[in-house]
């Protein structure tokens, strides 16, 4: 193995600062009783349970981290430093100290330590060699392995209590890590608990540490976690626990987090620190992970003075505005600490202690999963799955799971669990928190209306010319909002020049693209999920965030962000004890030029800071002033400016930032804004510019101003909750500042400057810059011009005059002349030319329009020049271009997006060229896995498996050479899908298991992904499906996509797919075309660097895609680190597309982008069309090749040192443009591979299906019955059933075999995935407990669960199974004998189901098949179900406050449903021998029936309805629908 | 815009034709526009297409989707500022464009296209007749003054567009009247020449100086005109017609399409009461009676048998050396391109016959007087790959014969001379950088400067020239002491600013190579 060093900085495109962790964790404790070693044997063993979900780098030996938390054991301590006089436990600290291995550094460091803690009054003890045994570590981990030791420090006298020695002990800590730096690291510092953690594997962790097994080690509570990082660099710090947590999750929104927590240092007070709190300023450590900031923060709360669950309250809130049943003390509570910081958002579970008291959190969407059970002897484990500990069943005392937004905790003095409404309460209860928030906080509606101050008499027209509106703006954007309420849908992709080569003055807005969730977190759906949003915003100072008084609740609260103009104007003139606004001019006098922006930009934060100073509490940022005199700057650059100077002097936290412009007009503009510090936004001239919309005919008739205004701020609010939902964040207050974007084209003074800490990674223009483009647009307004029209835009659809496209009318047809008629075949090699019939010289007119105008004008590669490894070689020594096409694909289309012709000559052609299509998510239809008549194959080879799972069976996964995992797309990254009711015909909907004229919906996450541990998982799953299929994970490129490549390659997938965010889409919102995801350029050599850093580079193939078109982008995707490349638009415009950029709307006059009938008979493409265009490209990168002295495709991968910027670009902004760190190649031995090089790993060996597959070989092969069991199963055994129905789909199809053919009965606690893809013909018994994930993608198999015989408790009052039970499954039926957790049969598209409870958003995305809940539900229930029925015995009556009743209807029974009901409940009954079904069936006629609640969609219905009318029985629509695949 | 999926429910209807039987008779135009519901509904048709390739095919870059839509709506108000924003003159476009936006309207791929000419002369003509088009003369001058030698379409708009930027136009003409050859070449059925005085007196209104029979070169030398103007630009067509270099070729009774077009045009002017200048007697071309042979498939030679259809020949036949082509579409040049020739014309319709694929080897005379022309079957796509077929020669009678094939270049002598300005290889008015010419305050715009072209061409031509005369000049006429913080003038970026100015004026195509005039890229 080589080793690794670690690179201490960034370099090229890598930034650690990008790093990723995700983990499995644990918390083990005992409730009464003495301490014992006995907690941390069990806590060890938990962890080496979840050693599946932490990973290993490049050198399997080396883990990315394992650790444990514990109560300082004192026997333990006593014995071990015998002959030291140890003080009263309590009054004697234990340091954690990982130091340097050289002598001579660590003898300095420890020289600082003991200096400090003699500074600080204390005295130190002893220090204590820790004994390790490094003999099982792996070699990276060895080597950057630090010296542990271990320093007991003793209270001196005048500390009054343990608490205040623990202060003392953090003082210390912190001044020894400020003083150190790296040097040093201190993993626990206390008197209460101390940490044991490394670079170390799950099993390695006690064996590397032999105090671990030290008998004497005894503790109460135990937290145990093992990393999944995404790099492989040699880490030991970074591992968990931390001081006071371990974290299964992410923190979105870390960069605000960390931003407003630096504004907040300047106010920090507290009387318990007393001087001592300037010590430990700054809070946070430099650097650290979104954990350990938590966890820094965590503990500045809890020492300050608030107990543990307070702070965690505080920190991670449950959505608690839209709750009516809430305790109205603890909506007080999240009330008025909103006022004091805004929640840190992100899929998270925390497990905390503080020494005494224990507990864990769960985000409010309860994206992580967690389980706890009680023994009768008091232990409690909570873990990320159940299964970890083997306990008896008899010993089960009680089972439960982290439910959403909640609290778990142990109060180990009462010994006992403390449920969620009770600690919530407690806490709730300490001051009178609802009183303090409701006399001390304004709503904006409350105040006076107020006229303007100043007459308003600037023009409409000049002020929309200034602003740079255009035609397009009115038409395409802002009417449609005022129109409907929503964002205008698009389609297509982004061929538009980026910014910084634009000529049109583009807004600074458009330099910044939104960052997302991919992999390491999920993203919200906001408008199934609308439960945990929110947008409320508040304006106001902050105060001290470490004490409590009601005048910490004086804010402004707006229910959303944006202002209307009379809004603006109560705000401006408030006039209220505690408010105070002032208005700043952001315009400048157009004598000073262009150099007068940043002189006014200086003033301006002078100005700022001053007024802060004076009390100013709101700051209204103005360009009203703007006139033929003053010049607007930019409005992103104002709030940016000031909201960072403000930070930088520590007075941010005492205003509130508004911003009054007439620029903004886009939601993707009002997202830049807030996440760059504004609070709220009055667009003023898009609300003016709504008379001249309606004078123009361009909103409805009856539609007045008022109306239209608050149309058009519903729509910005639905837009701006889907922005902040791509990152996996829920609260617009947490949005604010969090600067969840990447700039492209802006130099990096100006970033540091005014947007610090923003990824700006190729340079580009500044303030000079801007200042001109800021004259430019003002010129197009004064003086006067001689016509009054607006500019006609041009960047949403191709205009002449407007923004330069790489796809207009010169390369689309000269694209499609190249491949039609009968042109010479040019010089195909004979192989290929047989099949192709296109002109040479017409593509190579395509190419060079395409290459030398089209993309050199708007993309980073047209920036790039070749520079030749050596002379040129003859043609025909370079390899052929018939090889070259093999490693090209076409794009995830969907049968849907287009039409069934287009879908299959796609199809045809990339198998006749030996490349690869790709279905896209929307299923396969069977008929084509069988060759046609003439031998061409429709068969896609790459089947994408996408968050809807439509038509992904196991028939559908067994026939495929690639299984892509689609986690984001370049258009529209962390959104999902939508296929409107009009576009699914009956073949659609037969294909994807649904009901012909009712729309279906793709969630934003795969709910089976919401971290890479997750991911590891569900490619475990794919390969179990079909293990001779590569796997493929599909990224678009953002910053830190490098990261979480490394990340997949570590989850064993085989293929990686870069996708430019300039990738196209068939509908998606505008502001997702434009504004998400940064080119591929930057993210493939991001890529390409970071795996090769990692050794990792070797282990996975690199694809990359968008906009993809020539042979010349292809060699610059492979110089930069692709092996394959995928094309899209391209082979559709070869196929006869023009661009109409319809595709969401049906209409297609070329009958590719529709389903009308009518549209597709226009269909005129060939697969010779799209085999001509791709075999010329292969031909064109062919001939560069040669030109490169390049013979061989493999060797042109990732040389990026035959790439650099071309000097002969002469743009005045383009060349300010630096490639140097995409062109970066990482210093690595000449013999490490830069492309893939080895085969898959062998991670199926170990699974417990190849015995099954192996005792069935005959009813396999003949269909004889099988009776097998019970199996013993344990938590590490995953995806039982899979392979095994992979085995039985390959030999019979679809259909499998008849129902009861194998039956096996298990029993334990089954891993995650248990029965996915259960094939017909198998059923699953199991008696014991199943984790996430159960029945994923279920086939048509029968799954029961049950709890074993012996059990104490009530199985319909426990936990029996986990989240996301039956995702994706098409058929079968599946029965379980307790409580589910969150998202039970979430896409089930025909699967039935019984199940004894549920938690929240059951039957979410629902389109088939029947679900029976025999009990309580959580909420939002039914969310987005658009098809099927759920049964919900509805005991308490209160089912219908916790259903998401949007699209379905809630009914009593009809009679028709008795039939399909009952014997469902019966069923559950004898295969789980439920007494709740029994009690049921028992009672039917007796009050049980009346009881139901049945959960139908109201399309579906009226679908069905419609069938059944015209003659058809609706039985029979809704069977096939569910029955078919 | 327009009406989605309305294109699958409404059918093309383009302009109502007058009977050809009918219309023969009289020199009135033989098209008219639709009722207004029926162009809304044509309207509807347009799809909006996300590249609107209509736009590209249109030299001016008409925003034909956006005024389609406007239609559409019964936004003719706005219709017409847009249009107007592109395009100086819609009414003539209107008329006399063979449309190569229809040919590129994403509908002609399967479908007929969007009747975009028909509604472009639609929002013209509501215009006028609204009484919207009113003279809107600039606000300030800015004492700059300008000589434009031609009243042809470029002449007009660079005119035109100049004196909007405030500067004093004079167009100095040599024939009685404006508008060139849609004046002298068009027959009044296609464009009536009260619409070209429509316009013309607009633009006397706004403050342009016309002055006709002014001979620049003979009358007034091309030094006067330089110390009477701060600027010159060169707007005089390309007037030297190509001749056929056969046996034969000296007879009487073969002429140039374009001398048989003038007096026609004079004929009809006389007829009308309008000034004219006669024919110089023993000149006088006349078809009637005649054998018409008409040498050249192109618009000119239509125009020659639409006149000779007129004065009662006793046959026409064209030959066109182009193949007729299978199916109604030209393979030659595929969507989006505009078909080189149509199966059919106005003026075929109206009688006459046309010879594809036939070449003139000579001709045959009486008393010096032609009376046969001699020809043979070519095949070949172009002009250049022309193959005659073996044994397909054949005799043709014919006692007039017009050579409608086209024109080489500008009039060398007189002004062209006399200012010496480069020309480049093909005769044409050299500009190397823009629109100047080699001579320090000399511009040329048109088809003088790129050979012959089309109305809608050079139209655009005169828009380009404009700006960079306007620039020349000292830029707009904006308030003068905020001149140089005019667009770009303090980034010392000329060329940027050059190419801003060209692209506003909506005529550059991203990406295209501004500075190198088509006479220096051609090979």
């Amino acid at each position: 193995m080589r080793n690794v060093t670690p690179p201490p900085e960034a370099t090229g495109l890598y930034d650690p600062a990008n790093e990723h962790d995700a983990c499995g964790l644990a918390l083990v404790a005992k409730l009464w009783g003495e301490a014992t070693h006995a907690v941390v044997e069990k806590a060890l063993e938990a962890l080496e349970n979840l050693e599946h979900r932490g990973a290993e780098g490049a050198d399997p030996n080396t883990g990315d981290g394992a650790g444990i938390l514990l109560q300082i054991p004192d026997a333990f301590f006593r014995a071990a430093v015998a002959g030291v006089e140890l003080p009263p436990s309590g009054r004697y600290g234990v340091g954690v100290c990982f130091l340097p291995a050289d002598p001579e550094r660590r003898a300095e460091v420890e020289q600082l330590i003991e200096e400090t803690i003699e500074s600080e009054g204390q005295r130190r003890l002893w220090w204590r060699d820790v004994p390790v045994d490094d003999r099982y570590v792996g070699d990276t981990a060895r080597a950057a392995a630090p010296v542990i030791r271990q320093v007991l420090v003793a209270a001196s006298e005048d500390l009054p209590d343990q608490d205040a020695f623990e202060r003392k002990l953090y003082v210390i800590r912190r001044l020894i890590e400020r003083a150190g730096g790296r040097a040093v690291a201190l993993p626990s510092f206390s008197s209460r608990t101390i940490v044991y953690k490394g670079m170390l594997t799950a099993p390695q962790l006690p064996r590397y540490f032999s105090d671990l097994r030290d008998p004497r080690v005894a503790t109460h509570l135990a937290l145990v976690h093992s990393r999944f990082s995404t790099n492989t660099f040699p880490s030991w710090e970074l591992a968990h626990p931390f001081r006071m947590i371990a974290h299964n999750g992410e923190v979105n929104t870390l960069r605000g987090n960390i931003n407003w927590m630096r504004a907040r240092e300047s106010q920090l007070a507290s009387e318990l620190f007393g001087d001592d709190l300037a010590k430990v300023i700054p809070v946070l450590q430099e650097g650290a992970s979104d954990s350990a900031t938590f966890d820094n923060v965590l503990e500045l709360l809890v020492l300050s003075g608030r107990s543990i669950p307070h702070a965690v309250m505080m920190m991670v809130p449950e959505a608690y505005r839209t709750r009516t049943d809430l305790d109205p003390d603890v909506k007080g509570f999240y009330d008025f600490h909103s006022c004091l910081m805004e929640p840190w958002d992100g899929p998270a579970a925390v497990v905390f202690t503080d020494g005494r008291v224990a507990g864990a959190v769960l985000d409010r969407n309860g994206l992580r999963p967690g389980r706890w059970i009680q023994d009768t002897e008091g232990y409690v484990v909570l873990a990320s799955e159940t299964g970890v500990l083997t306990v008896a069943p008899e010993h089960i005392q009680r089972k439960g799971r982290l439910a959403p937004g909640k609290v778990f905790l142990l109060d180990l003095e009462e010994g006992r669990i403390v449920d969620d409404e009770e600690a919530k309460r407690r806490v709730a209860r300490g001051q009178p928190y609802a009183e303090w928030y409701s006399q001390s906080v304004v709503h904006i509606d409350d105040l006076p209306d107020r006229e303007p101050r100043v007459p308003r008499i600037e023009p409409l027209r000049s002020k929309q010319l200034a602003f740079g509106y255009s035609q397009e703006d009115l038409r395409m954007i802002i009417a449609p909002m005022a129109a409907k309420g929503e964002e205008p849908v698009a389609s297509m992709g982004n061929d538009a020049a980026l910014a910084v080569m634009s000529d049109r003055q583009p807004a600074l807005f458009s330099y910044f693209k939104q960052l997302f969730a991919q992999v390491t977190n999920p993203p919200i759906d906001p408008l199934r999920e609308s439960v945990v949003m929110s947008l409320q915003a508040g304006v106001g100072a902050e105060r001290n965030l470490l004490t409590e008084s009601p005048d910490q609740a004086h804010q402004l609260v707006m229910d959303q962000p944006i202002l209307r103009n009379h809004e603006l104007e109560k705000l401006r003139q408030v006039s209220h004890d505690v408010f105070d606004a002032a208005t700043l001019d952001i315009t400048w006098p157009i004598e000073k030029g262009p150099d007068g922006m940043e002189i006014r930009l200086f003033d301006l934060c002078t100005e700022a800071a001053m007024y802060v100073d004076n009390g100013a509490s709101i700051l209204i940022l103005s360009d009203r002033n703007l006139g033929p005199e003053r010049v607007a700057m930019p409005s992103l650059l104002a709030v940016a400016a000031v909201h960072h100077h403000l930070v930088r002097r520590g007075t941010r936290l005492r205003t509130g930032l508004v911003i009054e412009s007439g620029e903004p007009r886009s939601i993707h503009d009002m997202a830049t804004l807030i996440g760059y510090g504004a609070s709220a936004i009055n667009p003023y001239v898009m609300f003016e510019s709504l008379d001249e919309l309606a004078d123009h005919s361009l909103l409805p008739v009856d539609l007045d101003q008022e109306e239209a205004e608050k149309r058009i701020v519903k729509a910005i609010g639905k837009g701006l909750m889907k922005t902040i939902s791509k990152m996996g964040i829920s609260t617009i207050q947490s949005y604010c500042g969090a600067q969840i974007f990447e700039a492209v084209g802006l130099e990096r003074e100006l970033i540091d400057r005014h947007f610090t800490g923003t990824a700006s990674r190729i340079g580009g223009i500044g303030l000079d810059q801007l200042s001109t483009e800021a004259m430019e647009r003002h010129f197009r307004a004064y003086p006067r011009t001689d016509r009054d029209l607006l500019p006609v835009g041009g960047v949403l659809q191709w205009r002449r005059d407007g923004e330069r496209h790489m796809w207009n009318p010169d390369t689309i047809s000269k694209l499609q002349h190249s491949v039609r008629g009968a042109g010479a075949a040019g010089p195909l090699d004979a192989e290929t030319a047989a099949s192709g019939n296109g002109s040479w010289a017409t593509y190579e007119e395509f190419a060079e329009t395409a290459n030398d105008e089209a993309t050199r004008g708007a993309a980073l590669r047209g920036l790039m020049k070749f520079r030749p490894a050596g002379d040129p070689v003859p043609l025909e020594d370079v390899e052929l271009s018939s090889s070259i096409v093999k490693r090209f694909s076409t794009g995830a289309m969907s049968l849907g997006s287009l039409s069934r012709e287009a879908h299959e000559t796609l199809a045809i052609a990339m198998n006749r060229l030996g490349g690869k299509s790709n279905t896209g998510e929307g299923g396969e239809d069977p008929v084509r896995y069988a060759p046609d008549e003439n031998g061409d194959l429709r068969r896609s080879a790459i089947k994408q498996v996408a968050s809807g799972r439509f038509g992904v069976t196991i028939h559908y996964l067994v026939n495929a050479d690639q299984l892509q995992i689609k986690m984001a797309q370049g258009a529209k990254p962390g959104e999902g899908g939508q296929l409107p009711g009009h576009k699914v015909d009956a073949y659609i909907a037969r294909i994807r298991n649904s009901t012909p004229g009712v729309g279906l919906i793709s969630p934003p996450p795969h709910h089976d992904i919401y971290s890479i541990e997750d991911l590891k998982q569900l490619i475990y799953d794919l390969r179990c499906a079909n293990p001779q299929a590569s796997v493929s994970v599909k990224l678009v490129s953002e910053v830190g996509v490098g990261t979480v490549a490394a990340g997949v390659a570590k989850a064993n997938a085989d293929h990686v797919t870069i996708s430019g965010g300039e990738g196209g889409t068939g509908a998606s919102p505008q502001s997702s075309i434009h504004g998400a995801g940064v080119p591929w350029e930057i993210g493939l050599a991001e890529t390409q660097q970071t795996l090769l850093l990692n050794d990792l580079r070797s282990r996975i193939t690199v694809e990359v895609d968008g906009q993809m078109k020539t042979g010349r982008d292809v060699v610059v995707g492979a110089l930069l680190g692709a092996d394959e490349f995928g094309f899209s638009t391209a082979p559709l415009v070869a196929l006869g597309c023009v661009m109409m950029r319809v595709c969401h709307l049906n209409t297609c006059p070329v009958g590719i982008a529709t389903q009308d009938p009518v549209l597709r008979e226009r269909f005129r493409g060939t697969p010779d069309q799209v085999v001509s265009y791709m075999v010329n490209v292969a031909e064109e990168a062919r001939r560069l090749m040669a030109s490169l002295g390049i013979r061989r495709f493999e060797d042109l991968i990732g040389r990026s040192d035959l790439l650099d910027m071309d000097e002969a670009i002469e743009h005045w902004k383009a060349r300010k443009v630096d490639l140097s760190q995409v062109l970066h190649m990482p210093e690595m031995p000449a013999d490490a591979p830069r492309r893939r090089t080895r085969g898959p790993e062998p991670v199926l060996d170990d699974s417990l299906d190849w015995e099954l597959v192996r005792r069935a070989s005959a009813a396999l092969e003949t269909g004889e019955t099988l009776r097998v069991g019970p199996v013993p199963v344990r938590n590490v055994n995953r995806a039982v059933g899979g392979i095994l129905s992979g085995e039985i789909a390959r030999r019979h199809g679809a259909g499998g075999l008849p129902e009861g053919t194998i039956e096996i009965a298990f029993s334990g606690s089954a891993g995650q995935s248990f029965g996915a893809w259960l094939a017909p013909g198998v059923t699953f018994a199991l008696r014991g407990e199943t984790n996430d994930y159960t029945g994923k993608g279920l086939s048509g198999g029968i799954i029961s669960v049950r709890p074993p015989e012996t059990v104490l408790f009530r199985p319909e009052e426990n936990m029996i199974v986990g989240n996301t039970v039956l995702y994706g499954a098409t058929a079968g039926r599946a029965f379980f004998r307790g409580l589910a957790g969150e998202r039970f049969a979430v896409r089930n598209s025909g699967a039935c189901a019984a199940v004894e409870g549920v938690g929240d958003h059951g039957c979410e995305y629902m389109t088939g098949g029947r679900v029976v809940v025999l009990g309580p539900t959580g909420r939002n229930f039914a969310a987005g179900m658009s098809g099927g029925v759920a049964y919900v015995y509805d005991v308490g009556r209160r089912f219908a406050e916790r259903c998401n009743a949007e699209l379905v209807d809630l009914d009593l029974l009809a009679p028709e449903d008795d039939e399909k009901l009952r014997p469902l409940i019966a069923e559950h009954g004898q295969r789980t021998g439920s007494l709740v079904a029994r009690n049921i069936l028992s009672q039917w006629e007796k009050g049980a029936r009346e009881r139901f609640v049945k959960v139908m969609p109201r399309e579906y219905k009226r679908v069905l309805a419609e069938r059944s009318a015209s003659q058809q029985p609706a039985e029979a629509v809704a069977e096939a629908s569910g029955a078919a695949g | 815009m327009g009406e989605l999926g309305a294109f699958l429910k409404i059918h093309r209807v383009g302009f109502d034709k007058r009977d050809p039987g009918e219309r023969v008779h009289d020199y009135k135009q033989y098209f008219a526009l639709q009722g207004e519901e029926e162009l809304r509904r044509q309207g509807a048709r347009c799809m909006d297409c996300g590249i609107p390739f209509c736009h590209e095919g249109c030299p001016l870059g008409n925003l034909i989707p956006d005024w389609n839509d406007l239609v559409y709506r019964g936004r003719w108000r706005e219709a017409i500022d847009e249009l107007h924003s592109t395009n100086n003159f819609p009414e003539f476009t209107g008329r006399i464009c063979p449309a190569p936006c229809e040919s590129a309207c994403v509908l002609a791929i399967n479908s007929d296209p969007v009747t975009i000419e028909q509604i472009e002369m639609a929002i013209a003509e509501r215009a006028f007749a609204e009484g919207w088009v009113v003279p809107d003369p600039p606000a300030r001058r800015t004492g700059k003054s300008v000589a434009v030698v031609g009243a042809g379409p470029a002449g007009m708009a660079v005119a035109a567009e100049l004196n909007r930027c405030g500067h004093q136009v004079v167009v100095y003409e040599r024939d009685e009247g404006p508008g060139g050859l849609m004046r002298f070449g068009v027959p009044d059925a296609k464009l009536e020449k009260s619409i070209i005085d429509r316009r013309v007196s607009i633009l006397e209104q706004e403050g342009i100086e016309f002055l006709y029979g002014v001979d620049v070169g003979r009358d007034l030398t091309a030094g006067e005109l330089r110390d009477q103007h701060d600027a010159l630009v060169i707007a005089i067509g390309s007037r030297v017609s190509r001749d056929l270099d056969v046996p034969g070729r000296e007879l009487s009774g073969i002429h140039y399409a374009m001398d048989y077009l003038y007096q026609r045009n004079r004929w009809v002017a006389a007829r009308e009461g309008r000034p004219f200048k006669p024919t110089e007697p023993g000149a006088e071309i006349s078809a009637a009676g005649k054998r018409v042979i008409v040498i050249g498939g192109g618009d000119t030679g239509m125009d020659c048998i639409s006149n000779s259809n007129r004065e009662g020949a006793r046959s026409v036949v064209m030959l066109d050396v182009y193949q007729e082509f299978e199916g109604g579409t030209d393979p030659r040049s595929p969507w989006p391109l505009p078909p080189k020739r149509t199966p059919s014309t106005y003026a075929l319709d109206e009688g006459g016959k046309r010879r594809w694929g036939t070449e003139v080897t000579g001709f045959g005379g009486e008393d010096g007087h032609v009376t046969h022309v001699y020809a043979r079957q070519v095949t070949g796509t172009s002009s250049r790959d022309l193959t005659p077929v073996p044994g397909s020669q054949f005799v043709l009678e014919g006692d007039l014969v017009l050579i409608a094939i086209g024109f080489e270049h500008p009039e060398h002598d007189g002004l062209v001379a006399e200012l010496g300005v480069d020309l480049d290889h093909r005769g044409n008015i050299r500009t190397e950088m823009t629109y100047r010419t080699s001579v320090s305050g000399v511009f040329a715009c048109g088809d003088n400067r790129i050979g012959q072209s089309l109305v809608v061409t050079a139209i655009a031509e005169g828009r380009k020239c404009a700006r960079v005369v306007n620039r020349a000049l000292g830029g707009t006429p904006m308030d003068q002491d905020r001149e140089l913080l005019a667009i770009g003038a303090w980034s010392g970026e000329e060329d940027r600013t050059l190419r801003h100015e060209a692209e506003a004026a909506g005529t550059v195509r991203p990406g295209e190579q501004f500075f190198s005039g088509p006479g220096t890229r051609s090979p």
